[in-house]
């Protein structure tokens, strides 16, 4: 990656981590933009179990809440996992600012979730937007290990925003780029790159579509026509990630699922998006009330940071 | 020793404990219970009369000595009655609080025959308390056995096995998927019923003992039960993950905004203490209105903490009757006190939406007691044309749980048909050196059965690893041959016994 980075994997793989010691170094941070940044988080015994379509529960600090992180890919010889993470939230945009190399996750507990069945089809359409590029990477890998024909189809805003292009080509026989201002590949949305890519191929046997659930119910609704089967992986709010507490269920077909230990990856055909939707609306106030704290104990703590600096010098030090 | 006590010569009535106040204890998480100090605690002693056939031992699921520790509380021993209980139980603190003493031990008290039993519960929460405060810990010497155990699961079952299997000497790890140990005594039983350091202590109790706690660590899916046999080097492992998964209501609605489990509101509010948003990062929904459906412990945990968090209103459905709400007395007693509102016979059949997504009210229909149902108690049996609306803003649902599913969909252990592992009498799997207990070989039960569980699960443990169990009575079991008793699985000991020297004192003088 050609993106500025820190890295200190040769440092860390001496330090032999075992499982489930309390914190979870971070060896390396790439920023895509001023709201995207990916961290390679050393944990060598994740590394080997993870498999595509996982995901981890992360919890940057002993106060903070439990978020599931989707795993973007995992080097089992350096022993890493890297993570996507997109500030939106209180706690994403808290671990922009506090998560750098040298420091370490409180908890990081996984690799969860069912992993993608990878099925038999020979040529398999891999969509990836937003947030859901990073995550699709693994997927599309696993299928080219399997010897599927793979085109890969990733949408992003602009031009600056891309990322990954060349992990991508390396796994994809086809690489078909989307922006929303035509700055980079085709001008239009992923389900125009969905679109052209089932055209090419006719012989798509699957699309497996991640990202925002607009994004992947489009994409649904695009292969509903011709029935090609559509696995989405979900991801709604969590808070253990082991079954236990429900909040994670999602209407699939007749049935009510755990996203946690059924999913993430279900048939796109049958997912209830706008169920999927309105609860991960369900905390938005909680949210906000969580963002407004936490920026208010931000500037206190810049305020009497500069009151600090202001005293003066101690004598006799 | 004073005159031989009898019903006539004890205090008649049992001692009462002191209680926070209802109105007081609901602004706030401390505990309700105050429990009983040195006065009281002898007072409650004097009613045990030490009966020769001691029922109440035969009526706990880990037969503590219970009159051997109200003995030693009577002679102000308390630090010998600490050590009486900890010789079966652990965690006296935390069962003195949790057990549902009222039908185990003292359900079967024989002054309760008469007069109330003894208050067995208080008065092993006191003796637990009091080993918390003054840092006693049952700490004997342990000779190291060369056995390394692996233990999934942090809860009730998981520490129980831990503990036995420590003081035998083997090397104990225990796995916790969450970020702190202590499994539904972390997440499910809020701080006013168990304090949380109480369960600090008892983890430290256990750490003390040599056990090592590894959380974040979710076994099934990090490496699986077979790996830790096969690759890890463990000798035997023990999976007490419990029934955690919540059953979902299934009516029309139920996945509208305030619509959760009690799991998911109980580990919020205890777990993650989304009571202190936002100085903890994770929020809790408030209703102003709550209904929550079910009447176990669960469901009153679930209530009592909505009353703390703010509720106006806090109503508990049930299908059946009182008479059949399976949660403990105190507990009952305890939400009536708070102001919780009880609907017996009554079962929802519609969440309603207020048009925006969130709960708008409940839709419910009376029911009746038919003819008894396959667990012996009367069906419910709705009342034609007896719907009504609750009003209410949040539904919580604590209608039971299930098995978790993921050592059942990541190993090769067999399960029964709903997903629960599948045991012999010595708690054994399917697989050679893995073993199961508590409520993912049950289904949802109690703290103390799942403590029971576990204690059996290590005494299986070690008999598969040919480790003498002294706490067994070998008399009772038939005339050992060559020292061996006739249970015992393995006869590994056989060869150590044959060398003459050192080894032999190390693994047989236990």
């Amino acid at each position: 990656m050609q993106s500025s980075s820190d890295d200190l994997r040769s440092a860390s793989t001496t330090s032999a981590p075992r499982a489930g010691v309390t914190g979870f170094p971070i060896v390396a941070r790439h920023d895509i933009s001023d709201a995207t940044f990916i961290l390679e988080v050393h944990h060598p015994l994740m590394a080997r179990a993870a498999r595509a379509g996982q995901f981890v529960i992360v919890m940057s600090h002993p106060e903070g809440e439990r978020i599931p992180l989707t795993i973007a890919d995992f080097d089992r010889e350096l022993g890493t996992v890297t993570l996507v993470v997109q500030a939106v939230g209180k706690t994403t945009r808290e671990m922009q600012q506090t998560c750098h190399v040298g420091t370490s996750l409180h908890g990081v507990a996984g690799p969860l979730g069912q992993p993608s069945p990878l099925g038999t089809a020979r040529t398999v359409v891999c969509v990836g937007g937003g947030l859901g590029v990073a995550p699709v990477y693994p997927q599309a890998r696993a299928h080219k290990e399997r010897g599927a024909t793979v085109i890969g189809v990733l949408g992003f805003r602009s031009a600056e925003l891309v990322f990954w292009e060349d992990k991508f080509r390396e796994v994809c026989d086809e690489l078909i780029l989307c922006t929303d201002d035509g700055s980079a590949g085709i001008h239009g949305l992923v389900t125009d790159g969905l679109e052209l890519a089932m055209e090419r191929y006719p012989d798509v046997g699957e699309v497996v579509a991640i990202g925002p659930p607009v994004m992947m119910q489009a994409c649904a609704e695009a292969t509903r026509p011709t029935g090609v089967h559509t696995v989405v992986s979900l991801n709604p709010i969590m808070v253990d990630g082991t079954g236990m507490c429900g909040g994670c269920r999602v209407r699939v077909g007749d049935g009510v699922r755990f996203a946690c230990v059924d999913g993430p990856d279900f048939d796109g055909h049958k997912v209830d998006f706008a169920d999927l939707r309105s609860r991960l609306t369900r905390y938005r106030g909680e949210e906000a009330q969580a963002l407004a704290h936490w920026e208010h104990t931000c500037r206190r703590a810049e305020v009497a940071a500069a009151d600090t600096s202001e005293l003066p010098t101690p004598t006799g030090a | 020793m004073a005159a031989k006590r009898t019903i006539r010569t004890i205090p008649a009535e049992r001692t009462p404990v002191r209680e926070q106040p209802a109105a007081e204890r609901i602004g706030g998480f401390e505990e309700v219970s105050l429990g009983y100090d040195e006065v009281e605690a002898a007072r409650e002693a004097q009613r045990c009369l030490f009966c020769a056939d001691t029922p109440c031992m035969r009526g706990c699921p880990v037969s503590v000595d219970i009159p051997g520790f109200i003995r030693k509380v009577s002679d102000r021993d308390y630090q010998g009655a600490y050590e009486t209980i900890a010789r079966t139980n652990l965690l006296p603190a935390v069962c003195g609080r949790v057990c549902p003493q009222e039908s185990q031990c003292e359900a079967v008290c024989t002054v309760g025959d008469s007069l109330e039993p003894v208050a067995i519960g208080r008065l092993e929460r006191f003796v637990g308390d009091l080993a918390i405060a003054n840092d006693w810990a049952s700490r004997p010497f342990i000779p190291p056995t060369p056995h390394r155990v692996g233990v999934i699961g942090s809860g009730p079952a998981g520490m129980a096995c831990a503990a036995d299997l420590a003081k035998a000497g083997c090397e104990v790890t225990v796995y916790e998927a969450l970020h702190l140990p202590g499994g539904v005594l972390r997440y499910g039983i809020p701080d006013f019923r168990l304090p949380s350091e109480v369960i600090d202590a008892e983890v430290a109790n256990l750490e003390r003992l040599g056990v090592r706690f590894e959380c974040n660590t979710v076994v099934g899916r990090l490496f699986t039960p077979e790996q830790m046999i096969e690759e890890m080097g463990f000798d035997a492992v023990f999976i007490g993950t419990g029934a955690g998964y919540p059953t979902m209501l299934g009516i029309p609605g139920d996945s509208l905004g305030g619509v959760l489990s009690a799991n998911e509101l109980l580990t919020r509010a205890n777990l993650m203490q989304a009571r202190d948003f936002p100085v903890y990062d994770t929020p809790i929904p408030l209703g102003t209105h709550v209904a929550v459906v079910g009447a176990g412990n669960t469901a009153m945990d679930a209530m009592r903490v909505c009353l703390r968090l703010g509720a106006e209103t806090v109503q508990c459905l049930y299908r059946r009757s009182a008479a059949e709400a399976p949660a403990r007395a105190e507990e009952l007693h305890h939400a009536e006190q708070e102001g919780v509102e009880f609907h017996w016979l009554t079962n929802p059949v519609e969440v309603l939406d207020d048009g925006q997504g969130n709960v708008g009210g409940l839709r419910c229909q009376r029911m009746e007691l038919g003819e008894p149902d396959a667990s012996g108690r009367r069906r419910p049996v709705p009342v034609p044309g007896s719907e009504f609306v609750m009003r209410c803003d949040q539904v919580v649902f604590a209608i039971g749980t299930n098995a978790n599913p993921i050592i059942g969909q990541t190993s090769r252990l067999s399960l029964d048909k709903r997903g629960y592992l599948r045991v012999d009498e010595d708690l054994a799997t399917s697989m050679a050196g893995v073993f199961a207990g508590g409520d993912i070989v049950t289904g949802a039960a109690t703290v103390i059965e799942a403590m029971g569980a576990g204690r059996r699960a290590a005494a299986g443990i070690l008999r598969y690893l040919g480790v003498r169990d002294e706490s067994l009575p070998y008399d009772a079991l038939g005339e050992p041959v060559f020292g061996i008793a006739p249970h015992e699985h393995s006869f590994v000991r056989l060869r150590v016994a044959e060398t003459p020297s050192t080894h032999r004192t190390a693994v047989t003088a236990r």
